[in-house]
């Protein structure tokens, strides 16, 4: 095989941008088969198990179910490039219309939470690896062991038992939106969004760590701390950025995790979020709304992962290699 | 420092899986038997953990929990790694090779990365949506969901593997690809693959736990660690404790698999105790 010759950034972004849109279709083709293909029939749900087979194949031709699936899955996939999810088959109401008054909260609740454990797990992944040696650092280390072991769920239901319930700080649950106003806003997410973001902190501060303890051996560090820097102010030059890449991977692989977490959280704390939807639609057998909202989810995840990866060039300058450069 | 982290897991995992086996045997009470004249009585020389609402022991049902826990642990983590390693070995085998089988690899490592964009909670949700929740809807979709981490660790092991000179002498004694494979690769990479399946066995429980909170796990009246911190909620007023017992038995398992998991990862790989957690 010929040395592969290093693409330009425009022609990579461009690879990547392609790999996204052939994932998406797969992604999307997955979801479709295992809610459709399954055993199970949405007619018969709808109408209840003393319908008569007329009815029920009636109302089967309405839904378009007596169709073969290629053809279902083609004209799904059509209404999705139309930002079409399809219509609920119980409500008849667009799935879309169900969607997005719930996507603000859902994104509030992961956006936040994966901000709070960023602030959280950076300066103690960072302090565990500096004093890794010493009890404190030990304890950081064992901290975060311990936060990956507990379940988001259970760490709600406790927050809201000490903060709601005993000392009545915060409310127990409920959404207000934010044009009601921010101080109930925020009140009523406080508790969910510091469940959520503790797990994530203890995820990235182990990530956080061993970055940090790889710098803390390169030599551009020891040249700093040579040259005067202090610990603090060299890691921060020339950690961070030195980090910033593997961070960001896991932050961006984490984001499937943090919204399977959030689907959890909303219903411990009675959000009205896209998990709420969801969960509803499970217990009403209704396929095109579960479909649907999966698959957005799914879709937000790779497209994070496909920022995830173009981001690389603008973090790494090595990565930025026009063609013909030698690597 | 690090050989406790090993210890302590090791004893975590043998008091989960001891409960679990022992429930099969043997608990203090019928954990399905409802006594209203015991409800929500508190940690006592009778019920060391208390009764719920239902006046059945907490004990008995933390014990079946953990049979339930451990159960769905092991088939997830089996479907995992026997759909995971093989290809991930085929995966690393291929992707020096000539065109055709890297383009298979290539195949199975896009799959893989879509496959990861799929937590096994959505997969779940979507499985329960149509076939119902269910144990074994947990296991299937646990185990598919953890296949993405198997295939990558199994790939980047055999890659490894493949440099090395016993290979390359198995090779030029016309061994075959598939040989290789069984006699050479598979029992170089089968202490990563251990490590993996030790992780993945402390994540399997949490998602079981989750997925039981949510309902979409074992149907009543199966006591499950997940569905006892749901019936636990009403009583958050007056008996807080009954969320506290699942949530410790959760944590301590979970604790214990991720401790042995880290504890062998640095007993095997002496070059990733300082760096690499």
């Amino acid at each position: 095989m010929p040395p592969r010759v290093p693409l330009s950034v425009p022609l990579r972004l461009l690879q990547r941008l392609g790999v996204f849109v052939a994932s998406v279709v797969v992604a999307s083709l997955l979801v479709f088969l295992v809610a459709s293909a399954l055993p199970g029939n949405v007619a018969q749900v709808v109408l209840g198990v003393q319908a008569t087979p007329e009815a029920v194949a009636r109302l089967e031709q309405e839904f378009g179910l007596d169709r073969p699936w290629p053809v279902r899955y083609g004209a799904w996939f059509a209404g999705l490039l139309r930002f079409d999810l399809g219509r609920s088959y119980l409500t008849g109401q667009p799935v879309l219309d169900q969607v997005l008054p719930r996507l603000g909260v859902t994104s509030w609740l992961v956006g936040l939470a994966m901000v709070l454990a960023l602030l959280v797990a950076v300066p103690l992944g960072m302090w565990a690896a500096v004093r890794r040696r010493h009890a404190d650092g030990f304890l950081a280390s064992a901290l975060s062991q311990v936060g990956l072991a507990v379940p988001s769920f259970w760490l709600g239901i406790l927050a809201s038992l000490v903060f709601a319930v005993q000392l009545g700080w915060f409310p127990a649950n409920g959404y207000v939106p934010l044009s009601a106003g921010f101080g109930p806003w925020a009140r009523h997410l406080v508790l969910p969004v510091v469940a959520l973001s503790a797990v994530q902190s203890a995820v990235l501060a182990r990530y956080v760590r061993s970055a940090t303890v790889e710098v803390l051996h390169e030599d551009y560090y020891r040249t700093a701390r040579a040259g005067g820097w202090r610990t603090v102010q060299a890691l921060l030059r020339h950690g961070l950025r030195n980090m910033s890449l593997s961070v960001v991977t896991v932050v961006g692989l984490q984001l499937a995790t943090l919204l399977a977490g959030a689907i959890i959280i909303e219903s411990v704390f009675a959000l009205p979020g896209l998990g709420r939807l969801l969960l509803d639609a499970v217990a009403q057998r209704d396929l095109m709304v579960v479909q649907g909202v999966v698959l957005l989810l799914v879709v937000a995840v790779l497209a994070i992962n496909a920022l995830v990866d173009m981001s690389y060039a603008l973090l790494d300058p090595r990565l930025r290699i026009e063609r013909g450069q030698v690597r | 420092m690090k050989r406790a982290a090993l210890v302590i897991g090791l004893v975590l995992v043998a008091g989960t899986v001891l409960t679990a086996l022992l429930s099969l045997a043997w608990t203090p009470y019928d954990p399905l038997a409802v006594v209203p004249a015991n409800r929500l009585m508190g940690p006592g020389p009778g019920h060391w953990l208390g009764t719920d609402g239902y006046g059945i022991d907490l004990l008995s049902r933390i014990m079946v929990g953990a049979r339930i826990a451990v159960l769905v642990g092991v088939v997830a983590v089996a479907i995992a790694a026997l759909v995971g390693v093989p290809l991930g070995i085929l995966a690393g085998t291929a992707a020096k090779a000539e065109r055709w089988p890297r383009l298979v690899a290539d195949v199975v490592m896009r799959g893989n990365d879509i496959l990861y964009a799929f937590p096994a909670m959505l997969l779940a949700i979507l499985l329960a949506a149509v076939l119902g929740g269910s144990t074994a809807t947990a296991m299937i979709a646990i185990g598919v969901a953890n296949i993405p981490p198997f295939l990558r660790v199994a790939r980047a092991a055999t890659l490894q593997v493949s440099v090395s000179d016993f290979v390359t002498a198995a090779r030029g004694a016309g061994i075959g690809r598939f040989g290789i494979a069984v006699r050479h690769v598979l029992p170089n990479i089968a202490p990563v693959v251990a490590v993996q399946a030790s992780l993945a066995f402390g994540m399997s429980i949490l998602s079981e736990a989750a997925l039981s909170y949510l309902g979409l796990s074992t149907p009543l009246p199966t006591p499950t660690w997940g569905r006892m911190l749901n019936e636990a909620q009403p009583y958050a007023w007056s008996d807080p404790l009954l969320a506290v017992w699942p949530g410790l038995a959760i944590g301590l398992a979970v604790l214990g698999f991720n401790l042995l998991g880290d504890g062998l990862r640095d007993l095997l790989d002496p070059r990733l105790r300082e760096s690499v957690q």
